[in-house]
């Protein structure tokens, strides 16, 4: 996790807000470095994560969340990490088919695809034992990305239920969060996605944007980050806060600034 | 590395629902380091794959694409289980060429070859591969060459003389060539050379019968039987670890040429609302993950120019890990620019992965054009050449 994301999120591992959606999306840049960040976050601070990974391979995150200072392999032996590698996991399922359901059994459908299997793979791996103990703080659900969830065949509306009913069990049944990364296809036109983003946005409580900039590549802010506070608590209307900062990735760090305050400007 | 016995990555039961894979698992992104326990013998033993070489940033088994230039422009190579794309340019002539130069690399450096076409039978691809240039004539042919662009490059700037100090794009061979050669395009490349490696060839028209016996799944029916052919030699040869008494490791390049083009049974290219719009994205996505769990690294060329859908460009670029566009200058306004007077046509390096790391070692010029000559394709800046001429 990056510390300085921490202060601007007014967050800590010891005090994890529950019941969240947050809204993780790119435009025109890769917003991974957010998807580290939470994976690391919630590890740290103790909560029970189901990673759906759809896009790169377990060893990819592993190595980036040791220079995080998470160990990935750790996790899943001891279970607080249950980890669904897409690549592999569809790899098997459209090679060899199985016979019982499987998470991603939606590869092998012909036309727009239902994500149930899926859902009840999250609701397995989340569930609170039974045993009266509380081993882990609360169940993150977390999904790198629902974008390519489109380009797999299914549709829009199929993902918007997906995450409806984990929003459902998950957050308001137990108290966990839901962190989910879709890209912004911005001018591609994709109209799919952009009923994804607009559906998701209206839900979540979070949402981080990570936009490049508009003037094009600098070596020095590799980016810039909305924060977007929606839905407060309060019942009296509190307008939703956004805040903008500039950031610059380094090897195992995120650095923010005010727009223009860049250490190479000043 | 990527080390077959040890650093597996099989799942416990600890209430984890994963299938898991009843064989070992060889991923290729494992970080080579003392941290790791138990890998040292494997790292050794990874080194010695002919023509790979490791990543300085973060380890990662790097492979040549058989450009040079373009090998800096990567990062240093073509990280091994990853997917680089090439965006045809308008009148395909350009994109063949970094096709050819991508499988001559690996008849060179004794890889096993997939040759993957609709258009084209495998067999006459290999013969028409560029010839190698090898290190003894290579080093006195390239001079000449050399000596040609270093005067002009001597031309000293009196005004603008900072941009002197900045750093120019490197094209000459390296004395110690086993990662990445140079190809004479006006040669063909020798016909013992072909017979001594291993190739596996693909041609749609061959593959495909015409009943459809198989359960459909949106995928393209020539996209399926391509799958299957390269999940079948991953595994029948072992380059995804399940066959570890195999002695020397070795990669598979893939090629696919053309993919997504109409040869292809693909509508992506002739309308915008097409039925099986996934199609070509659901290829890529098992594409991947049959990459990510193997010794392999995959070359595509995809004419997106004539995609008529905006949004599957971006998809599929999204689901590719480098992606390079050309654009070749034939045909347009810009053949006539006195600033694209040398060369023949832009290149632009439209993503670069960020593997198993935060950063992605990006270039810092980014107006990159290139040019074809005999022996060599050069890519540079093109403010350089302007700048120069000028003063």
């Amino acid at each position: 996790m990056f510390p300085e994301l921490n202060n601007l999120l007014n967050t800590t591992p010891d005090q994890v807000e529950q019941g969240k959606l947050t809204l993780l999306c790119d435009a025109k840049t890769d917003g991974s470095f957010l998807v580290h960040h939470f994976l690391s976050f919630y590890l740290k601070a103790n909560c029970k994560v189901c990673f759906v990974a759809l896009i790169q391979s377990f060893s990819h995150y592993n190595i980036v969340g040791q220079k995080l200072g998470v160990s990935l392999t750790t996790a899943r032996e001891c279970g607080q990490l249950v980890f669904l590698e897409g690549l592999k996991s569809a790899v098997d399922v459209f090679f060899r088919p199985q016979e019982e359901p499987h998470p991603l059994q939606f590869l092998r459908e012909a036309n727009s695809g239902n994500l149930q299997p899926l859902y009840e793979f999250v609701q397995e791996a989340l569930k609170p034992m039974d045993s009266g103990e509380a081993a882990w703080r609360c169940p993150v659900l977390l999904v790198d990305d629902l974008s390519v969830l489109l380009s797999l065949g299914v549709g829009a509306v199929a993902v918007l239920d997906f995450v409806h009913y984990c929003r459902a069990t998950v957050c308001r049944e137990w108290k966990g969060n839901v962190v989910a990364l879709v890209h912004d296809s911005g001018d591609a036109e994709d109209e799919e996605n952009d009923i994804l983003l607009n559906g998701l946005g209206h839900q979540s409580h979070l949402i981080l944007r990570a936009e490049g900039l508009a003037t094009g590549f600098c070596k020095d802010v590799h980016g810039q980050l909305r924060i977007l506070w929606r839905r407060s608590s309060q019942p009296t209307a509190q307008r939703d806060r956004s805040l903008t900062y500039q950031y610059k990735i380094q090897d195992k760090n995120v650095s923010f600034f005010a727009k223009g305050m860049s250490p190479a400007v000043l | 590395m990527a080390a077959a016995a040890t650093c597996s990555t099989g799942t416990r039961s600890t209430g984890s629902m994963v299938v898991a894979a009843s064989r070992n698992n060889v991923t290729s992104f494992q970080r080579r380091g003392p941290r790791t326990s138990g890998t040292d013998s494997g790292c050794s033993r990874l080194v010695s794959i002919s023509g790979t070489r490791p990543s300085v940033r973060n380890g990662q088994l790097l492979v040549s694409t058989g450009l040079p230039a373009l090998d800096q422009l990567l990062g240093g190579g073509l990280a091994v289980g990853t997917v680089l794309l090439i965006e045809e340019d308008k009148y395909n002539i350009y994109s063949p060429l970094l096709f050819k130069y991508f499988l001559a690399e690996g008849i060179v450096t004794g890889h096993t070859l997939l040759v993957a076409s609709a258009k084209e039978d495998p067999a006459d691809i290999l013969q028409e591969l560029p010839a190698p240039l090898l290190d003894d004539n290579c080093k006195k042919e390239c001079d000449e060459d050399i000596c040609n662009h270093k005067t002009e490059s001597n031309v000293k700037m009196k005004i603008a003389w900072r941009y002197q100090l900045l750093p120019k794009i490197e094209a000459r061979p390296v004395s110690s060539s086993r990662f990445g050669h140079y190809y004479d395009v006006s040669k063909r490349i020798p016909q013992e050379l072909i017979e001594a490696s291993k190739w596996h060839g693909f041609f749609l028209p061959e593959k495909i019968s015409s009943t459809l016996n198989e359960d459909p799944c949106s995928l393209n029916h020539g996209y399926i039987k391509l799958l299957q052919f390269i999940q079948n030699i991953i595994y029948k040869e072992g380059f995804d670890g399940s066959n570890p008494q195999k002695k020397q490791k070795n990669i598979l390049r893939i090629g696919i040429q053309n993919l997504g083009s109409p040869l292809w049974g693909d509508d992506i290219c002739w309308t915008e609302n097409c039925d099986s719009n996934c199609s070509l994205t659901k290829f890529l996505y098992m594409l991947r993950g049959l990459l990510r769990t193997s010794l392999s690294a995959c070359i595509i060329t995809v004419p997106t120019h004539l995609i008529q859908n905006k949004a599957i460009i971006a998809r599929v670029t999204n689901l590719s890990d480098t992606v390079v566009g050309l654009e070749s200058f034939i045909g347009s306004e810009k053949e006539t620019n006195p600033l694209y007077k040398d060369y023949h046509g832009l290149i632009h390096i439209r993503q670069i992965p960020q593997l198993n790391n935060l950063i992605c070692d990006v270039s810092d010029v980014k107006d990159l054009a290139f040019k074809l000559k005999r022996k060599l394709f050069t890519i540079e800046g093109t403010w350089v050449q302007a700048l120069v001429r000028n003063y």
